[in-house]
């Protein structure tokens, strides 16, 4: 039994991603040249950060079977707080972020406990985010820590902020989730939560440490994206929810089975973010953003369904 | 190996990034010809009316512009009303090379960090509409705290300080809708017979603002006269209908249905006098001049202010003629006027009323 969620997810999953993400960068380079400098790719990838952290917080979730409705609003309360309360009272700014990753706990808990479905609970939860983000922040504004802002600014020598984080992004969830024995049992409880129980770990604890990982990536999301628009505002984040679904699923992962992969989930957020760069560059109407990001993931399910039906 | 490639790297990186920032500097320099620049648009929202006929506008414009030899392309990029998808847009042109970016923006504040990255990169950028606060933007700025007093003085004036009003707001916590509140607030404030009764929020909907104002009919005394804010004019006149309460007077918002409305009313017994006043889609066109002057090198203001577009009674018909049914009544503002318009923001004098269209541009 557990030697059925011990296999490594298989790799084309992430293989076919990686290469799709391959062919966009080079054909955005064939199409612009000047992005393949340093600073080209600053520019082209600075939103890369709250994408990826977004999408490995929503890969978190699914890798426990459930699904996050709740994050877009989540990261924009995060962008309201950093850009007033972490600003003017450091102290009761970093309390009221560590208290947000503890509802985020909580939230897992109750799911689990109350055998909630996720998507109703994090759908209800996305209203109290909203709710509690135009209490601290009615109106645009706010501005952002300095230290924040200077942070984002930051020019590593010779790899871009953007590239070199997503990559340690990528690497850590990679170490914790494949790696370490506990990861195991994670993946576990999306997968086969039945055989967890069995072998003795708390489902519990799994999924509330799955949802306070979650809860703690979604700050850091919040976080880099008030360090990039150096204000706050309370609908900042709503498009969020959607697209680091849509990462993950691209990147390899799977609804349900706990299949996720952390490399796959941090190139499937590079995969949506460049989309709409690659249609500019390619002087095709952003109106077909949407559109050829929804495409991209039918196509992506069907050559899936198409490889385990070729593979039966 | 390793260490031969990397400093290599760096040196094309190096000379990569001066590449990308040369284009730029040559603008800044002041060059009086901007032939072969290029102009683009970087829109949060398409999906209505208004907006609609703004790229319109904008369209129109560039046209012009090309066909004149002001400037030598243009590009439009609409998001879905997503800031972060917006500031992607917006380091999309920085990296494209793109001269100037005019914006109307998704958010006040999050698209500040890209506005400045493109401004570092010598990039003009002027924001109109929707402003971003960003302090190295050039604002191209209705003056909404000034409508509000227009409205309210006007409604004052006819009523002979002696009445009751209703408000119908706009979208709440946006800073149009704040501004124009607080010119009503203040200006009624000089008239101590005028009494503000109500309030609703209509969002700049003609269906939502009838069934805002139908809600509170009920609970209001006699209404005298109802202060608006475009697009919710007709709504609150069917409102007051299906209630089989007198028509009040009605501050009307240039929207088509508006117009025909006031039109017919008037065409009625005792006439129906009101004003009628709004921002112009075609702002998008004072955008696109006012980007193209600061890349010529003319001296421009941080913020230029835009007369509102006022329509009275002795142009209802001629305005009439120009609006396309369901649209915004606009003029397509040129390079000439909007000359104009920034020499007399530099001298503060009295701004240049917009043209009445001849037909629908």
């Amino acid at each position: 039994m557990l030697a059925e969620i011990r296999l490594p997810p298989a790799s084309p999953r992430v293989l076919l991603p990686a290469a799709a993400l391959a062919a966009m960068l080079v054909l955005i380079f064939a199409m612009e040249p000047r992005a393949m400098s340093y600073f080209g790719l600053t520019l082209l990838l600075n939103f890369a950060l709250p994408a990826v952290f977004a999408a490995t917080a929503q890969m978190a979730v699914i890798a426990a079977g459930d699904i996050d409705l709740g994050l877009g609003p989540f990261i924009s309360l995060v962008n309201c707080l950093a850009a007033t309360w972490l600003t003017t009272r450091p102290a009761a700014g970093i309390v009221a972020l560590a208290l947000l990753v503890a509802a985020y706990a909580a939230i897992g808990a109750l799911i689990h406990l109350r055998r909630l479905p996720s998507i109703v609970v994090t759908l209800g939860a996305s209203f109290v985010w909203l709710g509690l983000a135009l209490l601290v922040l009615p109106t645009p504004g706010g501005s952002a820590p300095a230290w924040l802002t200077t942070l984002l600014a930051v020019h590593p020598p010779g790899v871009p902020l953007p590239v070199l984080v997503s990559i340690l992004v990528g690497l850590i969830g990679w170490l914790l989730l494949m790696r370490t024995s506990y990861g195991t049992v994670l993946r576990g409880i999306g997968g086969n939560p039945r055989a967890v129980a069995r072998a003795g770990w708390s489902l519990l604890g799994g999924r509330v440490a799955l949802y306070a990982a979650a809860g703690i990536l979604g700050v850091l999301a919040g976080l880099a994206l008030t360090g990039l628009n150096t204000a706050g505002d309370a609908t900042v984040g709503t498009q969020y929810t959607l697209v680091s679904i849509a990462a993950v699923i691209v990147g390899g992962g799977e609804f349900v089975g706990g299949i996720v992969s952390p490399a796959g989930a941090v190139i499937g957020a590079w995969i949506m973010l460049l989309t709409g760069s690659l249609l500019s560059f390619l002087d095709i109407s952003t109106d077909w953003q949407l559109s050829v990001q929804g495409g991209i993931l039918i196509l992506v399910l069907g050559l899936r369904a198409l490889e385990q039906w070729r593979a039966a | 190996m390793r260490r031969t490639i990397r400093p290599q790297g760096w040196i094309v990186g190096a000379a990569l990034a001066a590449a990308l920032l040369l284009p730029g500097a040559r603008a800044e320099a002041g060059a009086a010809s901007t032939a072969s620049d290029g102009i683009a648009l970087s829109n949060s929202y398409a999906g209505n009316g208004w907006r609609q006929q703004m790229l319109k506008m904008w369209n129109l414009a560039a046209q012009h512009g090309i066909a004149i030899g002001a400037i030598a392309k243009t590009k439009v990029v609409n998001s879905d009303n997503s800031a972060p998808q917006q500031a992607t847009q917006i380091s999309d042109l920085t990296l494209q090379g793109w001269k100037a970016i005019v914006i109307d923006a998704a958010s006040p504040t999050a698209l500040n960090g890209v506005i400045q990255q493109a401004c570092s990169a010598h990039i003009v950028v002027v924001v109109f509409d929707s402003l971003a606060t960003a302090p190295c933007a050039y604002k191209v700025a209705y003056d909404y705290v000034e409508m509000g007093e227009i409205e309210a003085d006007y409604v004052a004036k006819h009523l002979g300080d002696k009445g009751t009003v209703l408000e119908v707001r706009g979208i709440a916590g946006t800073s149009v809708d704040n501004d124009i509140h607080q010119g009503i607030v203040q200006a009624f404030a000089k008239y101590p017979g005028i009494k503000l009764v109500g309030s609703v929020h209509g969002n700049w909907t003609q269906s939502i603002a009838q069934k805002e104002v139908a809600g509170i009919l009920p609970t209001l005394p006699k209404v005298d006269a109802v202060v608006t804010q475009g697009g919710d004019g007709y709504g609150t006149f069917q409102a007051f209908k299906t209630a089989d309460r007198p028509t009040p007077l009605i501050i009307m918002g240039n929207r088509q249905d508006e117009l025909a409305l006031w039109k017919q009313l008037a065409g009625g017994p005792g006439g129906y006098p009101t004003m009628s006043l709004s921002s112009a889609p075609g702002v998008s066109s004072i955008a696109f001049w006012v980007a193209q002057q600061v890349l010529a090198g003319v001296t421009v203001p941080k913020t230029v202010h835009v007369p509102l577009l006022i329509i009275r009674a002795n142009d209802l018909d001629a305005w009439l003629k120009a609006v396309p049914p369901g649209g915004v009544s606009t003029p397509l503002y040129g390079q000439k006027w909007t000359e104009d318009l920034i020499a007399a923001n530099l001298g503060h004098s009295a701004l240049p009323q917009s043209p009445i269209p001849t037909g629908v541009p």
